[in-house]
């Protein structure tokens, strides 16, 4: 997995709650076997026309917003399935950071996975970028994960949480398998005192 | 000295921990893993470049369920993509050594209902599969959630995952469900209480005397939809119903009866605590119909559909505005005037015996609206034998739905059952997000018995007044 350190970028902002993963890739695209790829189908319902055109009036189809790095949403972004086909298309469209007030929490989850940086802020934390969004023009946000800070260059910073042990993993890019399987003697002995699968576990 | 008092989950957890350290996750056994063909391909393939093997196959299940077309099986399947997908997967459980329950084996089914079927699914298990439906093992007491495809390949390669605990939320319905009032109501009405995010960050258990009352078909109904409520994993404690669903099932523990020993020692201690509890009284739940773009966008099927400035939330308003647009309500319609055109009946939430039952009586004896087009779509091979062992496939025929083989089908409409765009659907699966059943299509989660009425008398109808 690629290491997340710090990261600034032109930001876009979906004004919905409640954006579930059938919608970020729908499921037409889940039949490929591959992990990459998927950008081109991002929000594919909202964002084309009929005919596969764009669709003008959505929101990441934006003159201003191409190129957006730092996607800003509403609460409980990225509900639903547990997909990690819907991280996979922000990914590969460009996103490296999502804001929201909460995210659900598979999606949460697959996001470390992939290397994108999930930020939890209040309500009116989010209402605050929404409003610098639409005030600055190619308005930008830098997220740090050295140091938990978000920040623009209008002066605004503030210090996000995030849970130590997936900050490391991020910053270093760790491989999940590769640190459990330093474990395996561990997961052998539990084995061996729990029995086997028909023995009643 | 006695034991602290603990929940179900926390002894759930407790025991599969294999190792905890400060500043990480901790580090879980995972005694089940049901896997399906389009959440696996992308692990089995960085498995196979990292050299590495599945760690133990015979606590791996798979089945095809999601792509299957539901049409006759001995005809080639049409969709290429899809059956490169079923092919890929038939080759990575040779390739790996997993069990596959193949296209034309009779066990085949929704992996969901398959587990459960066999007897793989057991109190105190932790389970999990690529598939954020997998709460619905928790009906056995089992701690059982979705993952992603990453961490289906760590559990692949390692049978664990690295987890942070979640909390606990107690869900408790006191009292008796009112008549024709099932499950899939009861947890249509806690999602609508709690919200769609209200179980986030939560390991949910459902308590009280409308839970304990619940067959185990409806117990799975209650927990595969707590992922609605936003929590991953739903909880209720094994009971004699439990083990009567369970005994004689191919996959359970040869000494049975040692192992319903066991079990017994799961249910939570008296004076165990939850991080927060909610109380439900089960006489104030009607039939539900959602009437917006998510599961928490629900009414009693005697009330109107809610208009934007019936919220206080400014986000609220927003998505109920979006809603009403995209389902092609204005507001303020009474459920029952609603007219369908389509009607689904199956599913992970709903495609299981007594779902069938359920909805074959009321179809018995009446007809399909002759603008309405029903479709029945069994969880399993087994769960479509046995409806037609007792004649309800007959019943269904007669009525005119249409009787399919067993798959996700129109729940989520990867395989050609779907919806045309601004086609109306009464079903009984679990997500009426925006283009779930096909783009454009306009889902209304109900039971199986308002299903079948709706599918019967063209619009919605209390099944309480149903004769």
């Amino acid at each position: 997995m690629k290491p997340f350190t710090k990261h600034t970028g032109l930001v876009a902002t979906m004004d919905r709650a409640n954006v579930d993963t059938d919608q970020i890739i729908p499921k037409q695209y889940l039949k490929r076997i591959e992990r990459t790829g998927f950008g081109e189908f991002l929000f594919w319902d909202w964002a084309r026309l009929e005919d596969g055109s764009p669709n003008p009036n959505f929101e990441l189809n934006r003159p201003e917003v191409q190129g957006a790095s730092v996607l800003v949403a509403r609460r409980n972004f990225g509900c639903g399935s547990s997909r990690e086909h819907a991280p996979w298309a922000l990914e590969d469209f460009g996103f490296r950071v999502l804001i929201a007030p909460s995210f659900a929490d598979i999606f949460y989850n697959n996001c470390f996975k992939n290397g994108m940086l999930p930020i939890r802020l209040s309500e009116q934390q989010v209402d605050d970028l929404f409003a610098h969004t639409s005030k600055y023009s190619n308005y930008q946000l830098t997220a740090d994960l050295e140091t938990c800070h978000l920040g623009d260059t209008h002066g605004m910073d503030i210090e996000f949480e995030i849970e130590p042990f997936r900050r490391r993993c991020l910053l270093e890019g760790l491989d999940d398998i590769g640190s459990t399987l330093k474990h395996e003697d561990r997961i052998t002995a539990y084995e061996q005192k729990s029995g086997g699968f028909k023995n009643g576990r | 000295m006695t034991a602290k008092p603990r929940t179900l989950f926390e002894k759930i957890w407790d025991q599969h921990v294999v190792h905890t350290e400060e500043g990480r996750q901790t580090l879980l056994y995972v005694d089940l893993h049901l896997v399906h063909e389009v959440t696996s391909p992308q692990a089995f393939e960085a498995l196979r470049l990292a050299g590495r093997t599945v760690r133990r196959p015979e606590r791996t299940l798979s089945t095809v369920d999601h792509n299957v077309p539901t049409t006759d099986r001995s005809l080639p399947i049409v969709d290429l993509v899809a059956k490169q997908q079923i092919d890929t997967l038939r080759a990575n459980c040779q390739e790996f050594g997993v069990t596959l329950y193949d296209i034309h084996d009779p066990r085949q089914g929704i992996v969901h209902v398959i587990g459960p079927e066999q007897g793989y699914t057991q109190p105190g298990m932790t389970i999990v599969c690529g598939d954020s439906h997998t709460s619905t093992h928790g009906a056995f007491g089992a701690l059982a959630f979705g993952i992603g495809t990453s961490e289906v390949e760590h559990v692949l390669a390692t049978q664990t995952l690295l987890q942070d605990k979640p909390q606990t939320l107690e869900l408790r319905v006191d009292g008796a469900l009112p008549p024709g009032v099932t499950a899939k109501d009861l947890v249509l009405y806690l999602i609508g209480q709690i919200t769609t995010d209200g179980g986030t960050g939560y390991c949910v258990e459902f308590t009280g005397e409308a839970i304990r009352a619940l067959s185990m078909e409806n117990r799975m109904t209650v927990c595969n939809m707590t992922i609605e409520g936003g929590a991953r994993a739903g909880l209720i404690a094994p009971d004699g119903t439990t083990y009567d669903f369970l005994r004689g099932r191919p996959e359970v523990p040869d000494d049975f009866d040692a192992a319903i020993r066991r079990w017994q020692q799961l249910p939570t201690d008296a004076g165990a605590s939850y991080n927060k509890s909610l109380l439900f009284d089960a006489a104030q739940i009607g039939p539900q119909v959602t009437w917006g773009t998510n599961p928490g966008q629900v009414v009693a099927i005697d009330q109107c559909v809610p208009r934007p400035g019936d919220f206080t939330d400014t986000t609220d308003q927003k998505a109920a505005a979006a809603a009403l647009q995209y389902m092609g309500l204005t507001g303020g319609e009474a459920i029952t005037d609603v007219r369908i055109d389509r009607a689904f009946i199956g599913s992970c939430t709903n495609g299981r015996i007594e779902d069938l039952r359920a909805a074959a009586k009321v179809a018995q004896g009446t007809k399909v609206a002759d603008h309405v087009d029903a479709m029945v779509v069994p969880g399993s091979g087994l769960v479509k034998e046995q409806a037609e062992a007792e004649g309800l496939a007959e019943v269904f025929q007669q009525a005119g739905f249409q009787w399919r083989e067993a798959g996700c089908s129109m729940c989520l409409a990867m395989n050609p059952d779907k919806l045309e765009p601004g086609q109306r659907c009464a079903s009984t699966s679990n997500r009426n997000f925006e283009g779930r059943q096909g783009k454009g299509g306009r889902t209304h989660l109900v039971s199986p018995a308002m299903a079948a009425a709706a599918a019967c008398a063209g619009h919605f109808v209390d099944i309480r007044d149903w004769s």
